[in-house]
């Protein structure tokens, strides 16, 4: 039996989440369930999945080859994407994907020859106002330039774990896997994390620098019902 | 750096991010001191179809980038057909230059439960599902606590608050694919499909999720509903435009002094935002910018004074979109930046249609030549045929979108290209930098 009997466990509680008859929307978290055993995606994770929902492995694999999250071939403990799309890759992620990139000796989707760290540039990651930003195993690390990520990725090298700007402290890529899953975190502080940066509170500083609210709010203002509609036509 | 004038001030609405600056808002115990649930209580004491009717009166738009009237929306779904309903809260966001549901979802996740129990009564549907971009972790990290606090408080489950209705919520995260925002490939992938979009019609309202009504909307539109439920649909009208009401979160980032998220009245303009957002970075002067993301075509300095709603982008010939106002300046490359954002659409096309799967493909390696140093004048008329060929002439608005930025770019900065063109600028790349997706 290729995945252990905790897997199988929680296989059943993810499709438990969905309408009977309906167990194939249980198949993304299954897929993130497979990675959270064996860092990617493969042959016997594809089989996993089709047993659990029998489905076949070809309904499978086409949807496990359609999703970047879903890795074909085996990723390291850290997951360092970057950001590259068109507002971080001007403002310095295309020079830090270079940068990385040399400093590892691999390019996109691959992992370094001692398993550690899997490199990839990623696509709009909805931090624009933290840009550029880059993220380890999806947690970010915001306004990162080349030579802070070089620093970042060389803590992760000596075994270290550097704190995100915000979100939870790091885990493994194949501990945030079970979360992406469906599971909840159960660190104690994680929920907690880096609290919002500064770019998030921006407008509300202002609004609270020139003592700026909206006026006229009574959470007790009436709900009209249809009666009162009509009368007031 | 200026402060900004009294007028752009007074465009501050802090609504749905008032709560943001609490520390502990993400917690059920922080939500509840600020007005948290309170809505929920007052909702369940009216009937369903007065809260459709409320949402409708508000004029509330949908956040997610149409801004089809949310209230109509709900209206749509049939009532009394004998089918489960569903709702489904389009939480996938990643829209180059959109940022703005990410921060909401982790600073205040509750608001977007006690809006999504709201509309499971409104529209009588017991199952919600919160289908969450995958790389979100954080965000999907609060969403599920907060899923798991409103369960333990009895506002979510069976019987909620003794009233009889039963909602349950699931936080369901996606793994990566941007078309999966696009509600129809939401709903496929939601199902365990490949996130490739559906034929319209039939729509959601009757075939959504597993064939039955559903209503799709996106997180801030949904995180709407429980300040016009209190405040009433009024109040909410006292903000904004008469056809584009009420607050909206504006993402500005790029060339700016304070990138950030600020709440304002729809119909805020461009130079007001910049005034807001700190100003131009010293050194930086505007040359083009976005109004709601990559897939809204880009304007210049011109507009600045335009109304940044609906209306008043769509005069300008482009659209809100998401409000992502991404900020570029005289020293940002506005042919180089077209051709990542081609290399985004081209990695993103779910390949369902061929115009968008073949013509997002031949632009990249045009845009590419023509950076190279290698292009041709009859490159840009081939970009825009592949343009023609794409707007309008796919399942989905993912093509109609990788179209903007190209049509766009050409429309106002045709110098630009012709300069790498006619070897006036120096090849950016060679032909083995290929970095990027692709």
């Amino acid at each position: 039996m290729p995945f252990s009997a905790e897997t199988h466990s929680r296989a059943k509680e993810i499709i438990a989440r969905y309408p009977v008859g309906k167990e194939r929307s249980a198949l993304l978290p299954l897929l993130h369930l497979v990675q959270s055993e064996q860092g990617h995606v493969t042959p016997e994770g594809v089989a996993f999945c089709a047993e659990q929902l029998g489905i076949t492995r070809a309904q499978v694999g086409a949807v496990a080859t359609f999703y970047t999250m879903y890795k074909r071939r085996p990723t390291g403990d850290w997951l360092v994407s970057v950001c590259t799309n068109t507002m971080c890759g001007v403002l310095g992620g295309d020079k830090t994907f270079a940068t990385l990139s040399e400093h590892l000796g691999v390019g996109h989707d691959e992992t370094t020859e001692d398993g550690t760290i899997t490199l990839e540039h990623t696509e709009c990651l909805a931090a624009c106002d933290y840009a550029p930003v880059i993220t380890v195993n999806y947690e970010f690390f915001d306004n990162i330039q080349a030579d802070k990520a070089m620093d970042l990725v060389r803590q992760l090298q000596d075994g270290k774990r550097p704190t995100p700007s915000r979100g939870a402290a790091l885990c493994p890529l194949k501990e945030m896997s079970i979360q992406l899953a469906g599971f909840s975190d159960d660190r104690a502080e994680a929920l907690e994390g880096g609290g919002p940066g500064e770019p998030t509170l921006a407008g509300n500083r202002l609004a609270e620098q020139h003592g700026i609210s909206v006026a006229g709010f009574d959470p007790a203002a009436p709900i009209p019902s249809q009666a009162d509609r009509e009368a007031k036509k | 750096m200026t402060a900004p004038s009294k007028e752009a001030l007074a465009q501050l609405t802090p609504v749905l991010t008032k709560r943001w600056l609490a520390p502990d808002a993400w917690t059920i115990k922080g939500y509840e001191r600020i007005d948290g649930y309170a809505a929920l209580r007052k909702a369940l004491k009216v009937d369903p179809d007065d809260l459709i009717a409320l949402v409708k009166e508000s004029g509330l738009r949908g956040r997610g980038g149409a801004g089809f009237p949310t209230g109509m929306k709900w209206g749509f779904i049939p009532q009394n057909d004998g089918k489960p309903h569903y709702l489904v809260v389009n939480a996938d966001e990643g829209e180059p230059g959109t940022c703005k549901d990410l921060p909401l979802m982790m600073a205040d996740p509750h608001s977007l439960i006690e809006g999504v129990i709201i509309a499971c009564y409104a529209i009588r549907a017991e199952q919600a599902y919160i289908y969450v971009r995958g790389e979100a972790v954080h965000a999907a990290r609060r969403l599920r606590n907060a899923v798991g606090e409103a369960r333990a408080a009895g506002y979510v489950g069976n019987d909620i608050l003794g009233s009889g209705v039963n909602v349950d919520i699931v936080v369901h995260s996606g793994a990566g694919a941007y078309i999966c925002g696009e509600e129809t490939a939401l709903l496929d992938s939601l199902e365990g499909y490949r996130g490739q979009p559906r034929l319209r019609p039939p729509f959601p309202a009757t075939h959504g999720l597993y064939a039955s009504p559903t209503v799709v909307n996106n997180v801030e539109t949904i995180a709407s509903v429980p300040y016009i439920v209190l405040g009433g649909a009024a109040w909410f009208r006292t903000m904004g435009t008469e056809k584009s009401p009420g607050p909206k979160i504006y993402s500005i980032s790029g060339r700016v002094n304070n990138p950030g998220q600020y709440e304002c009245a729809l119909g805020i303009t461009l130079r007001q935002l910049i005034e807001l957002a700190g100003g131009m970075q010293p050194g930086h002067q505007l040359k083009f910018w976005t109004p709601g993301g990559s897939s809204t075509p880009m304007l210049t300095d011109e507009h600045l004074d335009a109304p940044l709603d609906f209306e008043g982008m769509q005069g300008v010939g482009t659209m809100l979109g998401t409000t992502a106002v991404q900020i570029f300046s005289d020293q940002d490359d506005v042919v180089y930046a077209t051709y990542r954002w081609i290399e985004f659409y081209h990695h993103e096309s779910c390949g369902k249609c061929t115009p968008c799967r073949e013509g997002n493909y031949w632009m990249v390696q045009i845009l590419h030549r023509i950076l190279a140093g290698k292009g041709t004048h009859e490159d840009l008329d081939t970009l825009l045929d592949v343009c023609d060929n794409l707007l309008g002439r796919s399942f989905c608005a993912l093509g109609d979108g990788a179209a903007s930025p190209v049509q766009s770019s050409i429309k106002f900065f045709k110098q630009d290209y012709l300069d790498y063109i006619e070897g006036r600028r120096p090849p950016m790349l060679s032909p083995a930098e290929l970095v990027g997706a692709h």
